[in-house]
């Protein structure tokens, strides 16, 4: 018998526990050395944990990170400024490297905000990495309470951007809470410069309380060095509802975990999202639906773009327990190839137990159809104009469900963006 | 306006030859129609001239308003007025025809060094031409050509032409799943169209259209080459003989 190796940490791995160390973040400081003390034991997880299958975060997480510090109210605002805000009547709480910035923006009626970092998700294993990444980092936080039976007239945007401090391990941890009966919309938005090596976490938990609504946008912009480690989970209680929608436009490492948990009858998901993948990119969104009880319903919807040498990634489990009878469950996931030298991987995972139940998964890889483009251009439409034309076209379904039109917009303009910049 | 001098032509994929030394001259103001028995080329002449890369020209040429036109990508050639309207439309799911079509007219107008449409200039340029054609203003809020009958097909085929002022229109088989009610229409559209600084070329199998659009000249195409060129009476022959005659005598 010979005694384990001591294991060898990556220089990703002693960054991140380094600059943690470095830090003089507040918060509960017996969370973040658990979870460092986890990374360090356990190592990021490789191809090896299921969870990760297509992402290997040991090898794809680089090192260099450091402590963030917080910046005046002043470069916290120009920070914010090449972000043009998605909703113009919203009203936006500000993050930048991670700290809470109130900038005293009026909150919309029904909402209440209290700020500090909510409770750190629990975590010990290493495919628990993206919880074990933001207790290790998250510095601000803030918990949103959406009072019983409202009717929430403005946005609530949720806002990170990364200043210019150069390669920063920082992040933020969300609660939102939906009150029974209310309808509100949410927006997550998290930016940054190309060129900055910064990791941003993101945690957010959200409960759906009965009869109630919650719009949620996730919208992610980072750098195009940045590594993004986020996770994102919902209860739904009895005939809630929430509408998420997710656009992938940005980041060099992306990691976007999404958990749904329908505990009360009549509970509905509505997930669609736009993943956006091109130059050196890795975005990986790693989606779960759990059905616990009988009549819960989920539609699931995401269109994703390749280009240049960029590598995405889709894996989308659907459990459906043995009480969860009537569950109506649908995902697709279809995807566009334009170069050679980029790739889609997509999971679709079906697990049930119950047996009367409607679960159906598609997943589509294909290139622009040629004689749609040579229709287009048959009209003087150049090719790049008309390449566009079609992956708008493309994605198009996704939107499908978002009902407000300037939100959609917005969107629609931060993809032009990533394709002006990709196509 | 065109010229094409020994243009041999195959198709890429599997190098057969298709045209064989075709030879064509169409004037400015004029419409030229081509008519042909299946297989002689007429489809592949008209994917030729718009610039389909499934074809390969391997000899002759291609002289377009004094341009090599070989040399142009599609996008070129048609924003430099080559307009082929569709033997088959193609649909085209999740792009609405009105974005369609401004994206088309501006892109045309940018090429000639003009500003862009203004939304209500574009809706009343759009509005006008539809109404022309009888066409339903609601039916262009609907995907390209998706959804849409033949007839439907060929008309809106038609009003692309129109709005997009092309110098050289190519029609191909434009009758083919027309009724006479439709066939009307669209000829009116077409005749609307013929200007002394247009050329039209009308590829069909049947006199009938010709009827309606009447030609300045008429080419009999045989196994990919020009075999008979004659006025609009060398229509009505190939009517009343076939193609089979014309062809031997060629030979």
């Amino acid at each position: 018998m010979t005694a384990h190796s001591p294991r060898i940490l990556t220089e990703g791995e002693t960054s991140l526990i380094d600059a943690v160390a470095r830090s003089t973040f507040d918060g509960d400081t017996s969370a973040r050395k658990a979870a460092v003390d986890a990374i360090e034991a356990n190592g990021l997880p490789t191809r090896r944990v299921e969870y990760y299958h297509y992402t290997d975060l040991r090898a794809l997480l680089k090192g260099g990170f450091e402590p963030a510090a917080p910046v005046s109210e002043e470069v916290a605002r120009d920070a914010g400024k090449p972000y043009p805000r998605l909703a113009s009547d919203a009203c936006v709480l500000h993050f930048r490297d991670g700290y809470y910035h109130d900038f005293g923006e009026a909150l919309p009626a029904g909402i209440s905000v209290t700020d500090g970092l909510p409770e750190a998700p629990s975590a010990t294993s290493n495919a628990d990495a993206t919880s074990l990444i933001n207790a290790a980092v998250a510095i601000g936080g803030v918990t949103v309470e959406i009072a019983d039976g409202v009717e929430v007239d403005r946005v609530l945007g949720l806002a990170h951007a990364q200043t210019g401090a150069a390669n920063t391990a920082s992040g933020t941890r969300f609660a939102v809470n939906a009150g029974a009966g209310s309808k509100a919309t949410v927006i997550e938005r998290a930016c940054g410069p190309n060129g900055n090596g910064y990791l941003n976490s993101s945690h957010v938990d959200i409960t759906v309380g009965e009869g109630a609504t919650l719009t949620y946008i996730l919208s992610i912009e980072e750098g195009d060095a940045a590594s993004r480690m986020g996770r994102l989970t919902v209860d739904l209680g009895k005939d809630a509802t929430i509408n998420l929608f997710v656009l992938n436009a940005g980041g060099k490492l992306v990691r976007q975990e999404i958990v749904f948990d329908c505990r009360g009858e009549g509970g509905h998901v509505e997930i669609a999202g736009i993943n956006l993948v091109g130059g050196e990119a890795h975005i990986d969104v790693t989606s779960t639906i759990n059905h616990h009880v009988a009549n819960t319903t989920a539609n699931e919807l995401f269109r994703n773009v390749c280009t240049g040498r960029g590598r995405g990634v889709f894996q989308g489990q659907i459990n459906v327990a043995q009480p969860a009878q009537l569950t109506d469950a649908k995902m697709a996931c279809n995807t566009l190839l334009l170069s050679d030298d980029c790739d889609f991987s997509a999971k679709p995972e079906l697990e049930i137990f119950a047996d009367d139940v409607q679960c159906g998964h598609g997943a589509t890889v294909t290139d622009l159809e040629p004689s749609y483009l040579f229709y287009l251009m048959a009209r003087g439409i150049s090719e790049t104009r008309a390449r566009r034309l079609l992956i708008k076209a493309f994605v198009a379904e996704a939107f499908e469900p978002m009902e407000d039109e300037k939100l959609e917009e917005a969107l629609e303009a931060r993809m032009d963006d990533w394709l002006d910049a990709n196509v | 306006m065109l010229e094409i001098k020994n243009l041999h032509v195959r198709i890429a994929e599997d190098e057969t030859e298709i045209l064989r030394g075709l030879n064509l001259s169409v004037k400015a103001g004029e419409v030229a129609a081509i008519m042909g028995p299946n297989g002689s080329g007429k489809s592949t002449l008209s994917y030729v001239l718009s610039g389909k890369d499934d074809y390969e020209v391997t000899e002759g040429s291609i002289t377009y308003m004094g341009e090599d036109l070989l040399e142009m990508d599609v996008a070129e050639r048609a924003a430099a007025g080559v307009f082929l309207a569709f033997q088959y439309p193609v649909e085209i799911p999740g792009v609405p025809t009105l974005t369609f079509l401004k994206e088309a007219m501006n892109a045309q107008r940018k090429q000639r060094g003009e500003d862009e449409l203004t939304t209500p200039d574009f809706i009343k340029r759009v509005r006008g031409a539809a109404k022309d054609l009888e066409i339903d203003f609601n039916m262009l809020k609907r995907p390209v050509n998706v959804g849409f009958s033949g007839g439907e097909k060929k008309r809106a085929e038609i009003l692309q032409m129109g709005l997009l002022e092309p110098k050289l229109c190519v029609l191909d088989e434009t009758d083919s799943g027309l009724d006479i009610d439709a066939l009307k229409v669209v000829s009116d559209g077409v005749n609307h169209l013929r200007d002394p600084n247009r050329a039209v070329i009308v590829i069909t199998h049947y006199q009938r259209l010709l009827d309606h659009i009447v030609p300045d000249s008429v080419h009999v195409l045989s196994k990919g080459r020009i075999v008979k060129s004659g006025d609009k009476d060398l229509a009505l022959e190939l009517e009343a003989k076939g193609y089979a005659d014309i062809i031997a005598a060629a030979a």
